[in-house]
């Protein structure tokens, strides 16, 4: 079958490699229909993973058809449409149990390294197989690991560009907002206007938020989330935010801030340290009200400096983080998709055959002609 | 109770020889264990009587008879099962093959054999990688 493969620091290509295969009974394979762009590939493609290895296919964000079910899958058939979540969970440890899916014990396999901070977290489609990840869903087909767990079936009036964004863009986003546990009457601030800071923008306004602020240094990212969900736009490049920030918050500061600022565009060099990082982290703990909630969505791999200790114990803020979401939110979100309640389209900015992977990931890197994500077809 | 066994298994590593406390002041190369016989342990989500029933071990941590200790308790608050290994008599004594794939840090073979222990008790199956294309030669479509 054809596949987007990593093929080493800045390189991707469409390689033709062998069909995936059923490897445990609670698998199934998915005929991919539509599959996109994510954040959190971009520090591995520009070289920054080093247990990436040449030849691993990429995508962590897909929608498509189920064609083969193990034979202790229960929800799904052969035929059924589904969107799979990019964590791999296993649906069956405590931390699943606890709705933790992205804590899963289970969701990885082999020999796999084991970070600094001791725990594997739940597995991942279109990681490197070094740190326990899946092949990805940038490719005709794909394997699902604990498949009754990880897929759901997308309603009928729900369209594959639509849905595909439930895998885990939309439930970032959703996520970011209950963290914050945003309630009628917040103000709420969020860093970066990209796919997932505009879906939890969207996330905030439909739990209650009073007033929902957007940052973010690009116009016309800002321009479509003010558009799309109505919310309150802010290019740091123009104005200083903090004081905008206070302005608008009666001078307390927004009750719930969230870095969903993602990965910079611009290629930071291993090791992990990003001296120059976490700026949207430290604006947010500085303009966070006195006692409030400091959100972070962020996909980076590694360290930032120069956090802001002083202010949050000063302020006595919470911080509560998640790199992904795991697939709880996902038939919630499937459902307001269907009522129309949630729309995603206007995300993707760039539709392309999978031939074209390089060149969607060339453009969705540099944040060029407006992309926000690419959406791939095999 | 609890802390006095804690202690107790600390006081036991603490008395394990002058020739580990010696490799203990020894830089450490990353990814070793400077207490290569400490125990290793994980929580199982699931009841005692079903992690070693009737004192039994599971698989695969079976494969390790003779080669390593096991004690198991409840875990607090109801998470199921501490399951806890280490190299027989706190020493690394692995035989032949065992020895050869732990290589320096055997700690990292038993956390390895542990986890999948516990994926097998907790999810029916062990979960298994994906086939990289060199192990399945032959024609691609």
């Amino acid at each position: 079958m054809r596949a987007l493969c990593w093929a080493g620091a800045d390189a991707v290509e469409v390689r033709r490699v062998p069909d995936p295969e059923l490897r445990n009974a609670q698998d199934m394979i998915v005929r991919v229909r539509r599959s996109i762009t994510c954040g959190a590939d971009l520090p591995l493609l520009d070289g920054r993973v080093p247990e990436a290895s040449a030849g691993e296919v990429l995508g962590r964000e897909f929608l498509g058809e189920v064609v083969e079910v193990g034979t202790e899958v229960r929800r799904h058939r052969v035929a059924d449409r589904v969107v799979v979540g990019s964590s791999v969970a296993c649906g069956a440890c405590w931390f699943c149990r606890q709705g933790l899916l992205a804590c899963c014990d289970n969701g990885t396999s082999g020999v796999t390294a084991e970070p600094e901070w001791g725990q594997p977290s739940a597995g991942g489609f279109g990681r490197p197989a070094r740190l326990g990840g899946f092949a990805g869903g940038h490719a005709e087909f794909v394997r699902v690991p604990y498949a009754d767990v990880g897929a759901f079936a997308v309603p009928e009036s729900v369209s594959d560009d639509r849905a595909v964004f439930a895998a885990d863009a939309a439930p970032a986003g959703w996520y970011g907002a209950e963290l914050g546990e945003v309630a009628p009457g917040d103000v709420v601030a969020v860093w970066g206007a990209g796919a997932v800071g505009q879906l939890t923008a969207g996330a905030a306004v439909a739990r209650g938020a009073d007033r929902v602020i957007v940052v973010d240094d690009r116009d016309d990212r800002l321009s479509m989330v003010a558009r799309h969900a109505g919310v309150e736009a802010l290019n740091h490049r123009y104005v200083d935010v903090l004081a905008e920030l206070r302005e608008r918050s009666g001078g307390r500061g927004p009750d719930v801030c969230v870095d969903a600022s993602g990965v910079p565009a611009e290629p930071n060099r291993w090791p992990l340290t990003e001296a120059d990082g976490g700026a949207a982290l430290r604006e947010a703990v500085h303009a966070c009200r006195k006692g409030g909630v400091v959100v972070v969505l962020d996909a980076r791999p590694g360290v930032v400096d120069r956090f802001p200790l002083g202010a949050l114990a000063d302020k006595g803020l919470a911080v509560r983080a998640a790199r992904r979401r795991g697939a709880t939110a996902i038939p919630e979100l499937l459902a307001r998709m269907a009522r129309d309640e949630l729309v995603t389209e206007h995300l993707a900015t760039h539709r392309m055959p999978l031939e074209r992977g390089a060149d969607g990931y060339a453009l969705f890197r540099d944040r060029a002609d407006g992309c926000v994500r690419v959406v791939f077809t095999p | 109770m609890a802390r006095i066994r804690r202690l107790a298994v600390g006081a036991l590593a603490l008395t394990a020889g002058g020739a580990r406390r010696l490799a203990d002041r020894l830089p450490r190369r990353d990814g070793t264990d400077p207490r290569p016989g400490r125990w290793q342990k994980v929580t199982v989500a699931a009841e005692p009587e079903r992690v070693l029933p009737a004192g039994r071990w599971p698989e695969p941590l079976r494969r390790l008879d003779g080669a390593v200790e096991v004690w198991a308790r409840p875990a607090p608050g109801g998470r199921g099962t501490e399951l806890a290994i280490r190299p027989l008599g706190g020493e690394c004594t692995l035989p032949g093959f065992a020895a050869h794939l732990v290589g320096d840090d055997p700690g990292r073979y038993l956390r390895h054999v542990l986890r999948q222990t516990k994926q097998l008790l907790e999810t029916g199956e062990v979960l298994r990688a994906d086939r990289s294309p060199l192990e399945r030669p032959g024609p691609v479509r």
